[in-house]
């Protein structure tokens, strides 16, 4: 018999929740405000299936109910995305080391 | 267009450089490549599906508009966005994550040919069950954070808000949730779908609102957890292992931290969920102590003290944040260690208002990471400090929490700044802190209190010094 993809993606989603489990622990508690909004970020992946839901309209009606809530989604998705990639930046450009003089 | 096999491919190393990502905030130095990897998974998985999709009609045009607008307005918030208002900013993003999966699972509930799930009103089982939980949690998601980002932003107050039959009433919403779940998969009926988001909608809200102010941390990882569950649960549906193995590393993240943060506090998380803390002990500890004799002095004072001492220890917390003296405290500490005196930073891991905000409000102020250091690692250290510098902080150094049973934080880990020869508290008054509870440490001998704003009070001792 074969098996269900199902399962395989439920593998797969059980692995990563260690590797969720074992990375988080790694990461220093001085970090755990970019951590938060770098996870922010990251989940707003989910843009895949907005734009997937967005572009499912044909040529003579792009905007059906379904594609509406894709274009919506798309836009709620990249606000994170940009929004949450780029205060993580600026704030991990400030944590610095001692300069050695001083 | 690419094969279903190759974008899965393409999906795999897009997770796979979010993980990158994580493993990169092991350390300062290695955080900001870990940022890139992010973004560069985030711009792979993003490409893969446009040429899987592959048809470039009209349609595509208005996809790059509407992701143009959401990235204009999320950099825009990005570089305007000061750091003490990282809890809110965090709070509205996850709204934000919780909604689109909302919207997702009604475009996929609405147009399943889309996704390949079957036809509308005979979507495949497994399907429609992965797309109820992802909207369900995504829901919850939405208006919990609604509600965190108002308490945060003080538009609505932090106390929290209870009443009678309130836990009854959640058990009640949340067994109809599944209840609905049930009978939205046997009959596929849309009225079912929409009355499902409803009633998530409805639990996310009465969740979070009996929650008060001081648990925020726990409330932010908590919701920062379940975007990750609603992301999981949309990539069961759309048999994305991108959003799979993202919302599976979202959703231990968030959970690890609220575990970390309930530590901090020395509650359990269902005390946390359940709410209600720090409420009724306000009114009935303040107004027999403050009767009692406390020292307090100027900024001179605290100068003397400081210039005469060899080390000092800061103790920031949320009330430094609050009247922004972060600068001003690292222009004090430049001075200090201009005499020669030692100088570092001890951080709870309560402190602020959401997990890591010291560090950032310091890094902001230019204090090297090197010089921070938390409870664990320094604690050991204020008995051999000459003066511990308490500005903003009050609950997380309360000797209560060692040695009275009766006190609503006692077993919580503080700090020990008592044991420092001197105690410096820069606070407004004498009012308790959030959870409401009188500190012993004010009427200490060796306590001197700075009754002033933070950041004045900053500036003057530099001045003094």
């Amino acid at each position: 018999m074969e098996i269900d993809p199902f399962i395989f993606r439920l593998s797969i989603f059980i692995l990563s929740i260690f590797i969720g489990y074992y990375v988080v622990w790694s990461v220093t508690p001085s970090l755990h405000t970019p951590l938060m909004s770098v996870t922010n970020a990251i989940s707003s992946v989910i843009i895949v299936g907005a734009i997937i839901a967005g572009l499912a309209g044909n040529s003579e009606n792009i905007f059906n109910t379904s594609s509406i809530f894709g274009f919506l989604a798309i836009s709620l998705a990249a606000i994170n995305i940009f929004g949450g990639f780029l205060v993580t930046q600026r704030m991990l450009a400030m944590y610095k080391k001692k300069k050695k003089d001083k | 267009m690419i094969s279903a096999n190759l974008s899965a491919i393409f999906y795999l190393i897009s997770g796979v450089l979010f993980i990158l990502a994580l493993r990169g905030l092991s350390s300062p130095e290695t955080s900001r490549q870990g940022n890139f990897f992010g973004i560069l998974g985030m711009v792979i998985a993003i490409t893969v599906t446009f040429l899987s999709v592959g048809s470039f009609s009209s349609g595509f045009v208005y996809v790059l508009i509407f992701l143009l607008i959401g990235g204009l307005i999320g950099a825009f918030i990005a570089y305007k966005i000061p750091m003490t208002a990282m809890p809110e900013l965090v709070a509205g993003f996850h709204s934000l994550v919780g909604l689109a999966a909302v919207f997702v699972a009604i475009s996929a509930f609405l147009n399943p040919e889309a996704f390949n799930l079957g036809l509308p009103g005979a979507i495949k089982l497994g399907s429609l069950i992965e797309m109820s939980i992802g909207a369900a949690v995504g829901a919850i998601t939405f208006s919990g954070s609604i509600i965190a980002f108002l308490k945060l932003q003080g538009i609505m107050s932090g106390t929290p808000i209870t009443f009678k039959g309130q836990h009854p009433l959640n058990a009640l919403i949340l067994i109809s949730i599944l209840v609905v779940t049930y009978f939205l998969c046997s009959t596929q009926s849309s009225n079912l779908f929409w009355i499902l988001l409803v009633i998530s909608f409805l639990i996310g809200f009465l969740l979070i609102i009996p929650i008060g102010g001081a648990d925020m941390p726990v409330v932010i990882s908590m919701l920062n957890s379940y975007s990750g569950w609603a992301a999981a649960g949309i990539g069961f549906t759309l048999e994305n292992t991108a959003l799979i193995i993202t919302g599976a590393l979202v959703g231990s993240s968030g959970a690890i931290l609220s575990y970390i943060m309930c530590k901090g506090m020395n509650r359990s998380f269902f005390n946390v969920i359940l709410g209600g803390f720090g409420a009724t002990d306000q009114t009935s500890t303040t107004g027999n102590k403050e009767q009692k004799p406390v020292k307090s002095g100027n900024a001179e004072d605290a100068a003397f003290l400081m210039k005469n001492a060899s080390s000092v220890i800061i103790v920031p917390g949320y009330g430094m944040a609050v009247a922004q003296a972060q600068h001003a405290l690292r222009e004090m500490v430049d001075t200090l260690k201009k005499n020669d005196i030692k100088v570092s930073y001890a951080i709870h891991p309560v402190a602020g208002r959401m997990p890591g905000h010291m560090n950032v409000l310091l890094a902001e102020a230019n204090v090297p990471y090197d010089e921070v250091f938390e409870l664990e690692d320094i604690n050991n250290d204020f008995a051999n400090a000459d003066v511990a510098f308490v500005i903003g902080a009050n609950d997380v150094t309360n000797p209560a929490a060692k040695t009275d049973p009766q006190s609503p934080i006692y077993g919580m880990p503080v700090l020990d700044v008592e044991k420092c020869k001197s105690v410096l508290f820069v606070k407004r008054s004498l009012s308790p802190g959030y959870a409401g509870i009188d500190n012993d440490l004010f009427y200490r001998e060796n306590t001197l209190m700075l009754f002033a704003d933070a950041k004045k009070m900053t500036e003057d001792i530099t001045k003094n010094l």
